[in-house]
């Protein structure tokens, strides 16, 4: 049955069209629900016809004909759609309550001659479509704007390293000796920092409880911090606290690697030299 | 006489299967939004990436490109580390000493090989650098904020495990720098409470640093390790893009 065959209310058509277009729907979303609203309104109005098809969906199911088993499910599709969705009808519902057809257990054949590839058509009412509501921001292209940029990032890295590595061994100094400690011994640059704190305080509190601290407290900052804004000038209180904390990491790694010499104690590298290798 | 035509070497069949559509090296590529978005999309490497980032996301003082050069550091130290595999074995014991002079043989005989090693050094170095500094960035910009709050955390795994790579790769040239440096690194752990003795044992497999100890961080070093950081490496990535890309703009 085509859109012109179907009984419908024109005058609740034109309405509810109305009322969709001056709320600022889609045209094509506007006409069909202005459509349903049509077919609502006409149902309403004559609920005997209704009920005789109904009826007639009840008794065709159980006889289990094939011509019927395919006719009830598509009368019954036609005549539903009372899936709560009132609020654009434009005459109130009186839909009556009806039952879905039993099933008849025929599975239904293929067609002769019906293509291997099949489709799926799904009628969806625009109610039904899940609306994404995301800025779409100003965004460019990943190829060539951002990946271009990564690109010569990463070759004027690799030619520095080439040239710096061309120009400057990494020190190998004499075979490892355990009876043999050199002076001053000290750890990585990255752990100087921590060398720097065993001068005052216990190997504990500078080697266990510090560093679990850090980052244990690196760790849990996103869970501390819960102040929403990402401005800069909202987070005076957490940008301060960091920097203090780098920088006294920065310092301590500083003192630990230049003003360190033999014996771990103090010198001044410009007079007596610079204790540290990489 | 008939002109012989060069067979189109981009139009082959065999050039047409590797370089997938939207690939600039295919044939037909149009700089049209469609192409530059399969370009990324359609490139195992690239679409770590979404087919569109944020502007503001491309300002180098934004980033200043830390985490991709972290990226990058890491892949070098992987290639140059696998070179230098090739010629280093993790042995000690006295008299034999074959690590330290695996070392002096990559220095002197081997091809390339001082170019890897220093490579190899100095890209480790800039590595716990460049994560560290990629860690401060990330501060300042508030980027660990909701929903970001894991891949935070992931982050201070991350910078742990560089820290990890770093120290035990430290040792193996089996100098009187690495087992020292070593020595004093380790010695931290002496003092853990209730287990210190158990804790060095663990780190060392043994009282000191040993031959064992040398083994047991190779092992840690070229493939527990890398194993585990790249683990985590691809959860980071794939939280970046699930938790909307790049933060801001501030």
């Amino acid at each position: 049955m085509t859109w012109e065959e179907t009984n419908k209310d024109m005058g609740a058509y034109q309405q509810a069209l109305d009322a969709q277009t001056s709320s600022g729907a889609d045209s094509r979303v506007a006409e069909g629900r202005a459509r349903r609203a049509a077919v609502r309104a006409y149902r309403s109005e004559h609920p005997e016809e209704e009920a005789a098809h109904a009826a007639q969906a009840r008794t065709a199911a159980p006889a289990g004909a094939a011509a019927a088993a395919g006719a009830a499910p598509a009368a019954a599709a036609a005549a539903s759609g009372n899936g709560g969705s009132v609020a654009v009808a434009a005459a109130p519902m009186t839909a009556a309550v009806r039952e879905a057809p039993l099933p008849t257990g025929n599975i239904p054949t293929p067609k002769k001659g019906a293509p291997d590839k099949h489709r799926l058509l799904a009628i969806v009412p625009p109610e039904g479509i899940q609306r994404v509501e995301r800025e779409q921001g100003d965004r460019v292209h990943t190829w060539p704007h951002l990946l271009i940029e990564e690109f010569i990032a990463m070759a004027i890295l690799f030619a520095g390293m080439l040239i710096f590595s061309s120009l400057i061994n990494a020190p190998l100094r004499e075979l490892a000796n355990p009876n043999l400690t050199p002076n001053p011994s000290k750890a990585p640059w990255y752990f100087l920092g921590l060398q720097e704190l065993l001068r005052y305080f216990h190997p504990m509190v500078a080697g266990i409880v510090i560093p679990t601290f850090i980052l244990v407290g690196l760790a849990a900052v996103p869970y501390v911090d819960r102040n929403p804004s990402i401005k800069p000038g909202d987070r005076k209180v957490a940008i301060t606290l960091f920097t203090i904390l780098f920088m006294f990491g920065a310092i301590l790694t500083i003192i630990g690697s230049f003003f360190r010499g033999p014996g771990y104690n103090w010198v001044w590298p410009w007079t007596q030299g610079v204790f540290f290798e990489l | 006489m008939a002109k012989i035509q060069p067979p189109n070497l981009r139009e082959s069949e065999v050039w047409k299967s590797i370089f997938r559509p939207g690939s600039i090296y295919r044939k037909g590529y149009k700089d049209t939004s469609r192409d530059r978005a399969l370009a990324t999309m359609n490139n195992v490497l690239w679409h770590l990436h979404p087919t569109k980032v944020k502007r503001h996301g491309l300002k180098l003082t934004y980033t200043f490109c830390l985490g991709g050069l972290s990226f990058f550091l890491f892949v070098l130290l992987t290639v140059t580390g696998i070179f230098l595999m090739f010629f280093y074995r993790p042995m000690a014991d006295i008299g034999g000493a074959q690590a330290y002079t695996d070392m002096q043989t990559i220095r002197t005989s081997v091809f390339f090989g001082d170019l890897m090693r220093n490579l190899h050094r100095w890209g480790a170095h800039l590595m716990v650098l460049s994560v560290t500094l990629h860690m401060a960035r990330v501060f300042y910009t508030g980027a660990y904020k909701p929903p970001r709050e894991f891949n935070w955390v992931v982050g201070v795994v991350l910078l742990f495990l560089t820290l990890g790579l770093s120290f035990t790769g430290y040792l193996l040239p089996w100098d009187q720098l690495a087992i020292w440096a070593v020595t004093v690194g380790t010695s931290l752990a002496g003092y853990s409470p209730f287990i210190a003795k158990q804790a060095n044992f663990l780190l060392l497999g043994g009282a000191i640093v040993s031959p064992n100890t040398l083994l047991r961080w190779y092992v840690l070093h070229v493939l527990a390790l890398p194993f585990v950081l790249v683990l985590f490496l691809s959860v980071h990535f794939w939280r970046i893009r699930k938790d909307g890309g790049i933060s801001g703009p501030l």
